[in-house]
Protein backbone atom coordinates (compact mmCIF):
# COMPACT_ATOMS: atom_id res chain seq x y z
CA UNK A 1 0.00 0.00 0.00
CA UNK A 2 1.24 3.45 -0.80
CA UNK A 3 0.89 5.83 2.04
CA UNK A 4 -2.57 7.23 1.92
CA UNK A 5 -3.73 10.34 3.71
CA UNK A 6 -6.92 8.62 4.78
CA UNK A 7 -5.33 5.66 6.48
CA UNK A 8 -3.48 6.14 9.69
CA UNK A 9 0.22 5.55 9.55
CA UNK A 10 0.04 2.62 11.93
CA UNK A 11 -2.65 0.86 9.90
CA UNK A 12 -0.60 1.37 6.79
CA UNK A 13 2.40 -0.25 8.43
CA UNK A 14 0.26 -3.11 9.66
CA UNK A 15 -1.03 -3.69 6.13
CA UNK A 16 2.47 -3.63 4.66
CA UNK A 17 3.73 -6.02 7.31
CA UNK A 18 0.94 -8.45 6.49
CA UNK A 19 1.50 -8.14 2.76
CA UNK A 20 5.21 -8.80 3.25
CA UNK A 21 4.39 -12.04 5.06
CA UNK A 22 1.80 -13.02 2.45
CA UNK A 23 3.96 -12.21 -0.58
CA UNK A 24 6.92 -14.08 0.86
CA UNK A 25 4.89 -17.24 1.38
CA UNK A 26 3.15 -17.01 -1.98
CA UNK A 27 6.21 -16.36 -4.12
CA UNK A 28 8.19 -19.18 -2.54
CA UNK A 29 5.14 -21.43 -2.90
CA UNK A 30 4.81 -20.45 -6.55
CA UNK A 31 8.45 -21.31 -7.20
CA UNK A 32 8.31 -24.62 -5.35
CA UNK A 33 5.14 -25.61 -7.18
CA UNK A 34 7.21 -25.96 -10.34
CA UNK A 35 8.66 -29.15 -8.84
CA UNK A 36 5.26 -30.80 -8.77
CA UNK A 37 5.44 -33.66 -11.32
CA UNK A 38 9.16 -33.04 -11.89
CA UNK A 39 10.81 -34.10 -8.63
CA UNK A 40 13.88 -36.35 -8.47
CA UNK A 41 12.05 -39.14 -6.60
CA UNK A 42 8.33 -39.70 -6.33
CA UNK A 43 8.34 -39.51 -2.51
CA UNK A 44 10.21 -36.19 -2.62
CA UNK A 45 7.94 -34.82 -5.31
CA UNK A 46 5.15 -35.36 -2.79
CA UNK A 47 7.16 -33.85 0.08
CA UNK A 48 8.09 -30.61 -1.67
CA UNK A 49 4.52 -30.31 -2.87
CA UNK A 50 3.33 -30.57 0.73
CA UNK A 51 5.56 -27.63 1.57
CA UNK A 52 4.20 -25.75 -1.43
CA UNK A 53 0.66 -26.31 -0.21
CA UNK A 54 1.57 -25.15 3.28
CA UNK A 55 3.10 -21.95 1.92
CA UNK A 56 0.12 -21.18 -0.27
CA UNK A 57 -2.17 -21.83 2.67
CA UNK A 58 -0.14 -19.41 4.80
CA UNK A 59 -0.22 -16.83 2.02
CA UNK A 60 -4.01 -17.11 1.81
CA UNK A 61 -4.38 -16.53 5.54
CA UNK A 62 -2.14 -13.47 5.44
CA UNK A 63 -3.81 -12.05 2.32
CA UNK A 64 -7.26 -12.51 3.77
CA UNK A 65 -6.18 -10.60 6.84
CA UNK A 66 -4.54 -7.88 4.75
CA UNK A 67 -7.74 -7.56 2.71
CA UNK A 68 -9.77 -7.11 5.90
CA UNK A 69 -7.39 -4.45 7.15
CA UNK A 70 -7.50 -2.56 3.87
CA UNK A 71 -11.26 -2.82 3.48
CA UNK A 72 -11.82 -1.61 7.03
CA UNK A 73 -9.47 1.31 6.60
CA UNK A 74 -10.61 2.40 3.17
CA UNK A 75 -13.84 1.81 1.38
CA UNK A 76 -12.38 -0.92 -0.83
CA UNK A 77 -13.20 -4.44 -1.87
CA UNK A 78 -9.89 -6.25 -1.77
CA UNK A 79 -9.74 -10.05 -1.60
CA UNK A 80 -6.95 -12.57 -1.26
CA UNK A 81 -7.02 -12.87 -5.04
CA UNK A 82 -7.01 -9.18 -5.88
CA UNK A 83 -3.98 -8.78 -3.64
CA UNK A 84 -2.15 -11.76 -5.12
CA UNK A 85 -3.13 -11.29 -8.74
CA UNK A 86 -3.60 -7.59 -9.34
CA UNK A 87 -0.59 -5.97 -7.73
CA UNK A 88 2.57 -5.16 -9.69
CA UNK A 89 6.25 -5.99 -9.29
CA UNK A 90 6.96 -2.86 -7.27
CA UNK A 91 4.12 -3.54 -4.86
CA UNK A 92 5.29 -7.04 -3.93
CA UNK A 93 7.22 -7.13 -0.69
CA UNK A 94 8.59 -10.67 -0.62
CA UNK A 95 12.22 -11.43 0.10
CA UNK A 96 14.40 -11.68 -3.00
CA UNK A 97 15.41 -15.22 -2.06
CA UNK A 98 11.85 -16.42 -2.72
CA UNK A 99 11.72 -15.25 -6.32
CA UNK A 100 15.05 -16.75 -7.43
CA UNK A 101 14.63 -19.51 -10.02
CA UNK A 102 14.58 -22.99 -8.50
CA UNK A 103 17.87 -24.10 -10.00
CA UNK A 104 18.64 -27.72 -9.23
CA UNK A 105 17.48 -29.78 -6.24
CA UNK A 106 20.44 -28.53 -4.16
CA UNK A 107 19.46 -24.89 -4.67
CA UNK A 108 15.82 -25.57 -3.95
CA UNK A 109 16.66 -27.50 -0.79
CA UNK A 110 19.16 -24.95 0.44
CA UNK A 111 16.79 -22.04 -0.09
CA UNK A 112 14.02 -23.89 1.72
CA UNK A 113 16.32 -24.65 4.61
CA UNK A 114 17.70 -21.11 4.99
CA UNK A 115 14.22 -19.67 4.72
CA UNK A 116 12.38 -22.14 6.93
CA UNK A 117 14.85 -21.76 9.79
CA UNK A 118 14.27 -18.01 9.56
CA UNK A 119 10.51 -18.45 9.29
CA UNK A 120 10.31 -20.64 12.37
CA UNK A 121 12.17 -18.04 14.45
CA UNK A 122 10.02 -15.29 13.01
CA UNK A 123 6.79 -17.14 13.77
CA UNK A 124 7.94 -17.76 17.36
CA UNK A 125 8.21 -14.01 17.76
CA UNK A 126 4.98 -13.31 15.89
CA UNK A 127 3.05 -15.64 18.16
CA UNK A 128 3.97 -13.31 21.01
CA UNK A 129 3.24 -10.08 19.12
CA UNK A 130 0.28 -7.86 19.97
CA UNK A 131 -1.50 -8.29 16.64
CA UNK A 132 -3.90 -11.09 17.51
CA UNK A 133 -4.58 -12.17 13.97
CA UNK A 134 -0.91 -12.36 12.96
CA UNK A 135 -0.24 -14.20 16.17
CA UNK A 136 -2.96 -16.74 15.39
CA UNK A 137 -1.75 -17.32 11.83
CA UNK A 138 1.82 -17.75 13.08
CA UNK A 139 0.68 -20.21 15.74
CA UNK A 140 -1.11 -22.28 13.13
CA UNK A 141 1.72 -22.10 10.59
CA UNK A 142 4.66 -22.81 12.86
CA UNK A 143 3.73 -26.48 13.07
CA UNK A 144 4.14 -26.70 9.32
CA UNK A 145 7.33 -24.70 9.36
CA UNK A 146 8.93 -27.02 11.93
CA UNK A 147 8.40 -29.85 9.48
CA UNK A 148 9.89 -27.78 6.63
CA UNK A 149 12.97 -27.19 8.77
CA UNK A 150 13.27 -30.86 9.60
CA UNK A 151 12.82 -32.04 6.04
CA UNK A 152 15.14 -29.48 4.47
CA UNK A 153 17.81 -29.96 7.18
CA UNK A 154 17.88 -33.66 6.46
CA UNK A 155 18.34 -32.97 2.78
CA UNK A 156 21.11 -30.41 3.36
CA UNK A 157 22.96 -33.03 5.41
CA UNK A 158 22.27 -35.79 2.93
CA UNK A 159 23.51 -33.78 -0.05
CA UNK A 160 26.43 -32.16 1.80
CA UNK A 161 27.64 -35.48 3.13
CA UNK A 162 26.48 -37.62 0.19
CA UNK A 163 28.69 -37.89 -2.90
CA UNK A 164 31.42 -35.58 -4.19
CA UNK A 165 29.00 -34.39 -6.83
CA UNK A 166 26.21 -33.58 -4.40
CA UNK A 167 28.63 -31.78 -2.11
CA UNK A 168 29.92 -29.67 -5.01
CA UNK A 169 26.36 -28.83 -5.98
CA UNK A 170 25.57 -27.76 -2.42
CA UNK A 171 28.68 -25.56 -2.35
CA UNK A 172 27.64 -23.97 -5.62
CA UNK A 173 24.14 -23.45 -4.24
CA UNK A 174 25.58 -21.71 -1.17
CA UNK A 175 27.57 -19.44 -3.49
CA UNK A 176 24.44 -18.56 -5.41
CA UNK A 177 22.02 -18.07 -2.55
CA UNK A 178 23.82 -17.01 0.58
CA UNK A 179 23.92 -13.36 -0.49
CA UNK A 180 20.13 -13.24 -0.31
CA UNK A 181 19.91 -14.17 3.37
CA UNK A 182 21.07 -10.84 4.76
CA UNK A 183 17.71 -9.34 3.93
CA UNK A 184 16.00 -11.52 6.55
CA UNK A 185 17.53 -9.38 9.27
CA UNK A 186 17.32 -5.87 7.86
CA UNK A 187 14.79 -3.92 9.86
CA UNK A 188 12.06 -2.09 8.02
CA UNK A 189 9.62 0.54 9.23
CA UNK A 190 6.70 -1.92 9.02
CA UNK A 191 8.32 -4.73 11.01
CA UNK A 192 6.16 -5.67 13.94
CA UNK A 193 8.99 -7.58 15.58
CA UNK A 194 12.69 -6.87 15.86
CA UNK A 195 14.08 -9.07 13.08
CA UNK A 196 17.66 -8.23 13.98
CA UNK A 197 17.14 -10.10 17.24
CA UNK A 198 16.75 -13.51 15.57
CA UNK A 199 19.91 -13.40 13.52
CA UNK A 200 22.20 -15.07 16.02
CA UNK A 201 19.81 -17.96 16.63
CA UNK A 202 19.38 -18.38 12.90
CA UNK A 203 23.12 -18.51 12.32
CA UNK A 204 23.51 -20.97 15.18
CA UNK A 205 21.08 -23.40 13.57
CA UNK A 206 22.62 -22.98 10.11
CA UNK A 207 26.06 -23.64 11.57
CA UNK A 208 24.86 -26.73 13.37
CA UNK A 209 23.34 -28.29 10.24
CA UNK A 210 26.15 -27.18 7.92
CA UNK A 211 28.65 -28.75 10.26
CA UNK A 212 26.84 -32.06 10.12
CA UNK A 213 26.62 -31.67 6.36
CA UNK A 214 30.38 -30.96 6.18
CA UNK A 215 29.62 -27.59 4.57
CA UNK A 216 31.03 -24.19 5.47
CA UNK A 217 29.18 -21.01 6.23
CA UNK A 218 30.54 -18.26 3.95
CA UNK A 219 32.10 -15.19 5.48
CA UNK A 220 32.12 -11.58 4.38
CA UNK A 221 29.55 -12.05 1.65
CA UNK A 222 28.02 -8.90 0.22
CA UNK A 223 24.30 -9.12 0.92
CA UNK A 224 21.61 -8.22 -1.61
CA UNK A 225 18.43 -6.62 -0.39
CA UNK A 226 15.40 -4.67 -1.56
CA UNK A 227 12.50 -7.13 -1.71
CA UNK A 228 10.88 -5.93 1.49
CA UNK A 229 10.66 -2.47 -0.06
CA UNK A 230 9.50 -3.60 -3.47
CA UNK A 231 12.85 -3.44 -5.26
CA UNK A 232 13.18 -6.88 -6.83
CA UNK A 233 15.33 -8.98 -9.10
CA UNK A 234 14.46 -9.17 -12.78
CA UNK A 235 12.99 -12.61 -12.16
CA UNK A 236 9.89 -11.40 -10.34
CA UNK A 237 8.24 -9.73 -13.31
CA UNK A 238 8.21 -12.95 -15.30
CA UNK A 239 6.94 -14.95 -12.35
CA UNK A 240 4.07 -12.51 -11.85
CA UNK A 241 3.12 -12.26 -15.50
CA UNK A 242 2.75 -16.03 -15.64
CA UNK A 243 0.96 -16.33 -12.31
CA UNK A 244 -1.42 -13.43 -12.94
CA UNK A 245 -2.22 -14.11 -16.59
CA UNK A 246 -5.86 -15.22 -16.26
CA UNK A 247 -6.87 -12.55 -13.78
CA UNK A 248 -5.25 -9.89 -15.98
CA UNK A 249 -6.69 -11.24 -19.24
CA UNK A 250 -10.26 -11.57 -18.02
CA UNK A 251 -10.80 -8.71 -15.57
CA UNK A 252 -13.65 -9.23 -13.15
CA UNK A 253 -14.30 -12.87 -14.00
CA UNK A 254 -14.96 -15.41 -11.26
CA UNK A 255 -13.10 -18.69 -11.29
CA UNK B 1 0.66 -80.99 -7.65
CA UNK B 2 0.49 -80.91 -11.41
CA UNK B 3 0.25 -77.66 -13.33
CA UNK B 4 -3.23 -78.63 -14.34
CA UNK B 5 -4.31 -79.05 -10.71
CA UNK B 6 -2.73 -75.79 -9.71
CA UNK B 7 -4.58 -74.00 -12.46
CA UNK B 8 -7.81 -75.67 -11.47
CA UNK B 9 -7.37 -74.67 -7.85
CA UNK B 10 -6.49 -71.14 -8.88
CA UNK B 11 -9.62 -70.80 -11.00
CA UNK B 12 -11.73 -72.21 -8.16
CA UNK B 13 -10.44 -69.52 -5.84
CA UNK B 14 -11.26 -66.87 -8.42
CA UNK B 15 -14.74 -68.29 -8.89
CA UNK B 16 -15.30 -68.25 -5.13
CA UNK B 17 -14.20 -64.60 -4.98
CA UNK B 18 -11.12 -65.40 -2.90
CA UNK B 19 -8.44 -62.79 -3.56
CA UNK B 20 -5.13 -63.88 -5.03
CA UNK B 21 -2.24 -62.76 -2.84
CA UNK B 22 1.43 -62.20 -3.79
CA UNK B 23 2.71 -65.49 -2.40
CA UNK B 24 -0.08 -67.61 -3.88
CA UNK B 25 0.56 -69.70 -6.91
CA UNK B 26 -0.70 -68.01 -10.07
CA UNK B 27 -0.41 -68.73 -13.79
CA UNK B 28 2.41 -66.85 -15.50
CA UNK B 29 -0.03 -65.12 -17.79
CA UNK B 30 -2.06 -63.90 -14.80
CA UNK B 31 1.08 -62.46 -13.23
CA UNK B 32 2.10 -60.84 -16.51
CA UNK B 33 -1.31 -59.39 -17.23
CA UNK B 34 -1.58 -57.92 -13.75
CA UNK B 35 1.94 -56.56 -13.85
CA UNK B 36 1.31 -54.98 -17.25
CA UNK B 37 -1.98 -53.50 -16.14
CA UNK B 38 -0.92 -52.26 -12.69
CA UNK B 39 2.35 -50.76 -13.90
CA UNK B 40 0.57 -49.15 -16.83
CA UNK B 41 -1.90 -47.74 -14.36
CA UNK B 42 0.93 -46.43 -12.15
CA UNK B 43 2.65 -44.84 -15.15
CA UNK B 44 -0.65 -43.23 -16.13
CA UNK B 45 -0.89 -41.59 -12.72
CA UNK B 46 2.64 -40.23 -13.01
CA UNK B 47 2.45 -39.08 -16.62
CA UNK B 48 -1.04 -37.79 -15.86
CA UNK B 49 0.51 -35.29 -13.44
CA UNK B 50 2.02 -33.43 -16.39
CA UNK B 51 -1.00 -32.08 -18.30
CA UNK B 52 -2.55 -30.77 -15.09
CA UNK B 53 0.77 -29.67 -13.63
CA UNK B 54 0.92 -27.50 -16.74
CA UNK B 55 -1.63 -25.10 -15.19
CA UNK B 56 -0.42 -24.93 -11.59
CA UNK B 57 1.64 -21.78 -12.14
CA UNK B 58 -1.29 -20.08 -13.91
CA UNK B 59 -4.25 -21.20 -11.78
CA UNK B 60 -6.62 -18.21 -11.69
CA UNK B 61 -7.16 -17.98 -7.93
CA UNK B 62 -5.29 -19.07 -4.82
CA UNK B 63 -8.04 -21.50 -3.95
CA UNK B 64 -7.92 -23.10 -7.40
CA UNK B 65 -4.17 -23.23 -7.24
CA UNK B 66 -4.24 -25.07 -3.92
CA UNK B 67 -6.91 -27.49 -5.16
CA UNK B 68 -5.00 -28.22 -8.35
CA UNK B 69 -1.69 -28.78 -6.57
CA UNK B 70 -3.38 -31.10 -4.09
CA UNK B 71 -4.94 -33.01 -6.94
CA UNK B 72 -1.70 -33.49 -8.84
CA UNK B 73 -0.08 -34.53 -5.58
CA UNK B 74 -2.81 -37.11 -5.02
CA UNK B 75 -1.89 -38.60 -8.37
CA UNK B 76 1.71 -38.95 -7.26
CA UNK B 77 0.37 -40.79 -4.20
CA UNK B 78 -1.70 -43.08 -6.41
CA UNK B 79 1.37 -43.79 -8.48
CA UNK B 80 3.20 -44.81 -5.31
CA UNK B 81 0.50 -47.23 -4.13
CA UNK B 82 0.28 -48.73 -7.59
CA UNK B 83 4.04 -49.17 -8.00
CA UNK B 84 4.03 -50.88 -4.61
CA UNK B 85 1.17 -53.15 -5.67
CA UNK B 86 2.98 -54.00 -8.91
CA UNK B 87 6.23 -54.69 -7.04
CA UNK B 88 4.49 -57.53 -5.19
CA UNK B 89 4.49 -59.33 -8.54
CA UNK B 90 8.27 -59.38 -8.59
CA UNK B 91 9.40 -56.37 -10.62
CA UNK B 92 11.10 -53.35 -9.06
CA UNK B 93 9.85 -49.80 -9.43
CA UNK B 94 13.17 -48.88 -11.04
CA UNK B 95 12.64 -51.54 -13.70
CA UNK B 96 9.08 -50.38 -14.36
CA UNK B 97 10.25 -46.79 -14.72
CA UNK B 98 12.98 -47.88 -17.12
CA UNK B 99 10.36 -49.69 -19.17
CA UNK B 100 8.25 -46.55 -19.28
CA UNK B 101 11.19 -44.47 -20.43
CA UNK B 102 12.27 -46.96 -23.08
CA UNK B 103 8.76 -47.01 -24.50
CA UNK B 104 8.27 -50.68 -23.63
CA UNK B 105 5.56 -49.92 -21.08
CA UNK B 106 2.55 -47.83 -21.98
CA UNK B 107 0.44 -45.30 -20.10
CA UNK B 108 -3.04 -44.04 -20.78
CA UNK B 109 -3.10 -42.27 -24.15
CA UNK B 110 -5.41 -39.58 -22.85
CA UNK B 111 -2.42 -37.81 -21.30
CA UNK B 112 -0.95 -37.27 -24.76
CA UNK B 113 -3.50 -34.55 -25.38
CA UNK B 114 -2.57 -30.96 -24.49
CA UNK B 115 -4.24 -28.86 -21.79
CA UNK B 116 -4.76 -25.63 -23.69
CA UNK B 117 -6.93 -23.48 -21.44
CA UNK B 118 -7.93 -23.29 -17.80
CA UNK B 119 -11.23 -24.98 -18.68
CA UNK B 120 -9.22 -28.09 -19.48
CA UNK B 121 -8.57 -28.46 -15.75
CA UNK B 122 -12.31 -28.82 -15.32
CA UNK B 123 -12.82 -31.05 -18.34
CA UNK B 124 -9.97 -33.35 -17.39
CA UNK B 125 -11.33 -33.72 -13.87
CA UNK B 126 -14.88 -34.28 -14.98
CA UNK B 127 -14.42 -36.40 -18.12
CA UNK B 128 -11.01 -38.04 -17.77
CA UNK B 129 -11.26 -38.76 -14.06
CA UNK B 130 -14.91 -39.62 -14.61
CA UNK B 131 -13.99 -42.25 -17.19
CA UNK B 132 -11.13 -43.50 -15.03
CA UNK B 133 -13.40 -43.91 -12.02
CA UNK B 134 -15.79 -46.27 -13.80
CA UNK B 135 -12.84 -48.48 -14.56
CA UNK B 136 -11.43 -48.10 -11.07
CA UNK B 137 -14.66 -48.80 -9.23
CA UNK B 138 -14.74 -52.08 -11.09
CA UNK B 139 -11.11 -52.69 -10.16
CA UNK B 140 -11.86 -52.38 -6.43
CA UNK B 141 -13.23 -55.90 -6.88
CA UNK B 142 -10.43 -57.20 -9.08
CA UNK B 143 -9.08 -60.62 -8.16
CA UNK B 144 -5.52 -59.61 -7.28
CA UNK B 145 -5.56 -58.52 -3.64
CA UNK B 146 -2.92 -55.76 -3.57
CA UNK B 147 -4.38 -54.13 -6.69
CA UNK B 148 -7.94 -54.25 -5.34
CA UNK B 149 -6.88 -52.70 -2.02
CA UNK B 150 -4.89 -49.93 -3.73
CA UNK B 151 -7.95 -49.15 -5.85
CA UNK B 152 -10.24 -48.75 -2.85
CA UNK B 153 -8.06 -45.94 -1.55
CA UNK B 154 -7.63 -44.39 -4.95
CA UNK B 155 -11.33 -44.40 -5.78
CA UNK B 156 -12.19 -42.24 -2.79
CA UNK B 157 -9.84 -39.51 -3.96
CA UNK B 158 -10.75 -39.85 -7.63
CA UNK B 159 -14.43 -39.28 -7.09
CA UNK B 160 -13.51 -36.13 -5.18
CA UNK B 161 -11.43 -35.02 -8.18
CA UNK B 162 -14.29 -35.61 -10.54
CA UNK B 163 -16.60 -33.43 -8.46
CA UNK B 164 -13.94 -30.72 -8.34
CA UNK B 165 -13.58 -30.87 -12.11
CA UNK B 166 -17.31 -30.58 -12.61
CA UNK B 167 -17.47 -27.68 -10.18
CA UNK B 168 -14.67 -25.88 -12.04
CA UNK B 169 -16.72 -26.15 -15.24
CA UNK B 170 -19.92 -25.17 -13.45
CA UNK B 171 -18.35 -21.87 -12.40
CA UNK B 172 -17.20 -21.24 -15.98
CA UNK B 173 -20.61 -22.17 -17.36
CA UNK B 174 -22.15 -19.42 -15.23
CA UNK B 175 -19.40 -16.91 -16.01
CA UNK B 176 -18.70 -14.45 -18.80
CA UNK B 177 -19.27 -15.27 -22.47
CA UNK B 178 -15.57 -15.93 -22.83
CA UNK B 179 -15.63 -18.37 -19.94
CA UNK B 180 -18.65 -20.18 -21.36
CA UNK B 181 -16.91 -20.51 -24.72
CA UNK B 182 -13.80 -21.79 -22.97
CA UNK B 183 -15.92 -24.37 -21.16
CA UNK B 184 -17.64 -25.63 -24.31
CA UNK B 185 -14.37 -25.74 -26.22
CA UNK B 186 -12.74 -27.88 -23.54
CA UNK B 187 -15.67 -30.31 -23.54
CA UNK B 188 -15.49 -30.52 -27.34
CA UNK B 189 -11.80 -31.37 -27.27
CA UNK B 190 -11.90 -33.87 -24.37
CA UNK B 191 -15.10 -35.76 -25.15
CA UNK B 192 -13.86 -38.15 -27.83
CA UNK B 193 -10.46 -38.86 -26.26
CA UNK B 194 -12.33 -39.67 -23.02
CA UNK B 195 -14.45 -42.27 -24.84
CA UNK B 196 -11.25 -43.77 -26.22
CA UNK B 197 -9.96 -44.27 -22.67
CA UNK B 198 -12.03 -47.45 -22.38
CA UNK B 199 -9.90 -49.05 -25.05
CA UNK B 200 -10.74 -50.83 -28.29
CA UNK B 201 -14.17 -52.26 -28.95
CA UNK B 202 -14.81 -55.63 -27.37
CA UNK B 203 -14.69 -57.23 -30.79
CA UNK B 204 -11.14 -55.86 -31.28
CA UNK B 205 -9.78 -56.24 -27.78
CA UNK B 206 -7.17 -58.98 -27.39
CA UNK B 207 -7.01 -59.24 -23.62
CA UNK B 208 -10.64 -59.04 -22.66
CA UNK B 209 -11.91 -62.64 -22.44
CA UNK B 210 -9.17 -64.07 -20.29
CA UNK B 211 -9.19 -60.99 -18.04
CA UNK B 212 -12.88 -61.44 -17.41
CA UNK B 213 -12.48 -65.13 -16.67
CA UNK B 214 -9.75 -64.31 -14.15
CA UNK B 215 -11.84 -61.45 -12.78
CA UNK B 216 -9.07 -58.97 -13.39
CA UNK B 217 -11.80 -57.10 -15.23
CA UNK B 218 -15.47 -57.51 -14.51
CA UNK B 219 -16.92 -55.43 -17.27
CA UNK B 220 -15.96 -55.16 -20.90
CA UNK B 221 -14.63 -52.02 -22.56
CA UNK B 222 -17.91 -51.44 -24.36
CA UNK B 223 -20.01 -51.91 -21.21
CA UNK B 224 -17.95 -49.35 -19.32
CA UNK B 225 -17.97 -46.93 -22.24
CA UNK B 226 -21.77 -47.13 -22.45
CA UNK B 227 -22.06 -46.54 -18.71
CA UNK B 228 -19.87 -43.45 -19.09
CA UNK B 229 -21.89 -42.02 -21.97
CA UNK B 230 -25.16 -42.51 -20.09
CA UNK B 231 -23.75 -40.76 -17.04
CA UNK B 232 -22.16 -37.79 -18.82
CA UNK B 233 -25.14 -37.06 -21.06
CA UNK B 234 -27.14 -36.33 -17.95
CA UNK B 235 -24.43 -34.31 -16.22
CA UNK B 236 -23.68 -32.08 -19.22
CA UNK B 237 -27.25 -30.79 -19.03
CA UNK B 238 -26.49 -29.29 -15.63
CA UNK B 239 -23.71 -27.30 -17.26
CA UNK B 240 -25.96 -26.07 -20.05
CA UNK B 241 -23.31 -27.29 -22.48
CA UNK B 242 -23.43 -29.88 -25.27
CA UNK B 243 -21.42 -32.93 -26.26
CA UNK B 244 -19.90 -32.82 -29.74
CA UNK B 245 -21.76 -35.82 -31.18
CA UNK B 246 -24.78 -35.29 -33.45
CA UNK B 247 -25.63 -39.00 -33.23
CA UNK B 248 -26.07 -38.95 -29.48
CA UNK B 249 -29.64 -40.06 -28.86
CA UNK B 250 -31.66 -41.99 -26.29
CA UNK B 251 -32.49 -45.50 -27.47
CA UNK B 252 -35.69 -46.66 -25.84
CA UNK B 253 -35.15 -50.30 -26.79
CA UNK B 254 -31.68 -50.53 -25.35
CA UNK B 255 -32.43 -48.15 -22.49
CA UNK B 256 -29.10 -46.52 -23.27
CA UNK B 257 -27.82 -43.59 -25.29
CA UNK B 258 -26.60 -44.36 -28.79
CA UNK B 259 -23.49 -42.50 -29.81
CA UNK B 260 -21.40 -41.90 -32.90
CA UNK B 261 -18.41 -43.84 -34.15
CA UNK B 262 -15.10 -43.19 -32.43
CA UNK B 263 -12.22 -42.19 -34.67
CA UNK B 264 -10.18 -45.34 -34.20
CA UNK B 265 -7.44 -44.16 -36.55
CA UNK B 266 -6.78 -41.32 -34.14
CA UNK B 267 -6.87 -43.73 -31.22
CA UNK B 268 -4.25 -46.06 -32.72
CA UNK B 269 -2.13 -43.17 -33.86
CA UNK B 270 -1.91 -41.79 -30.35
CA UNK B 271 -1.23 -45.26 -28.94
CA UNK B 272 1.61 -45.62 -31.44
CA UNK B 273 3.20 -42.40 -30.27
CA UNK B 274 1.83 -39.85 -32.71
CA UNK B 275 -0.43 -37.94 -30.31
CA UNK B 276 0.09 -34.20 -29.90
CA UNK B 277 2.15 -34.59 -26.70
CA UNK B 278 3.56 -38.15 -26.65
CA UNK B 279 7.06 -36.85 -27.17
CA UNK B 280 6.88 -34.05 -24.61
CA UNK B 281 5.31 -36.22 -21.91
CA UNK B 282 7.94 -38.91 -22.12
CA UNK B 283 10.73 -36.39 -22.36
CA UNK B 284 9.50 -34.54 -19.28
CA UNK B 285 9.49 -37.81 -17.30
CA UNK B 286 12.93 -38.78 -18.54
CA UNK B 287 14.32 -35.35 -17.80
CA UNK B 288 13.02 -35.43 -14.21
CA UNK B 289 14.50 -38.89 -13.77
CA UNK B 290 17.88 -38.07 -15.31
CA UNK B 291 18.22 -34.78 -13.43
CA UNK B 292 17.34 -36.63 -10.24
CA UNK B 293 20.04 -39.23 -10.76
CA UNK B 294 22.69 -37.43 -8.70
CA UNK B 295 20.13 -36.77 -5.95
CA UNK B 296 19.24 -40.44 -5.65
CA UNK B 297 22.92 -41.38 -5.76
CA UNK B 298 23.67 -38.92 -2.96
CA UNK B 299 20.80 -40.20 -0.83
CA UNK B 300 22.05 -43.74 -1.28
CA UNK B 301 25.68 -42.86 -0.53
CA UNK B 302 24.62 -40.96 2.57
CA UNK B 303 22.47 -43.83 3.83
CA UNK B 304 25.44 -46.19 3.36
CA UNK B 305 27.74 -43.86 5.29
CA UNK B 306 25.29 -43.64 8.16
CA UNK B 307 24.86 -47.38 8.25
CA UNK B 308 28.62 -47.85 8.42
CA UNK B 309 28.87 -45.28 11.18
CA UNK B 310 26.21 -47.07 13.20
CA UNK B 311 27.91 -50.41 12.64
CA UNK B 312 31.25 -49.01 13.77
CA UNK B 313 29.62 -47.60 16.87
CA UNK B 314 27.89 -50.88 17.62
CA UNK B 315 31.17 -52.78 17.22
Amino acid sequence: MDSNQQISKSTNLQINQTLHLADTALILGQRNSDWCAHGPILEQDIAITNITLDLIGQARNFYQYAATLINNAENKNETEDSLAYLRNEREFKNFLICELPNGNWAQTILRQFLFSVYQELLFEKLIACNDQQLSAIAAKSIKETKYHVKWSSEWVIRLGDGTEESKTKMEQAIDEIWMYTGEFFIANDYDIIDVTSIKSKWLEKINEIFEEATLSVPENTFMQSGGKNGIHTEYLGFLLSEMQVLQRTYPGANW
Amino acid sequence: MSLHDLEKLFQEKIDKEIKIEPKDWMPDAYRKTNLRQISQHAHSEIVGMLPEGNWISRAPSLKRKAILIAKVQDEAGHGLYLYSAAETLGTSREQMIDDLHSGKAKYSSIFNYPTLTWADMGAVGWLVDGAAILNQVMLCRTSYGPYARAMVRICKEESFHQRQGFETLLVLSKGTDEQKAMCQDAINRWWWPSLMMFGPKDSESTNSDQSIKWKIKRKTNDELRQQFVDMIVEQVKLLGMTLPDPELKWNEDRKHYDFGEINWDEFWNVVKGNGPCNKQRLEARKKAHEEGEWVRAAALAFAEKRKNKLNTKAA
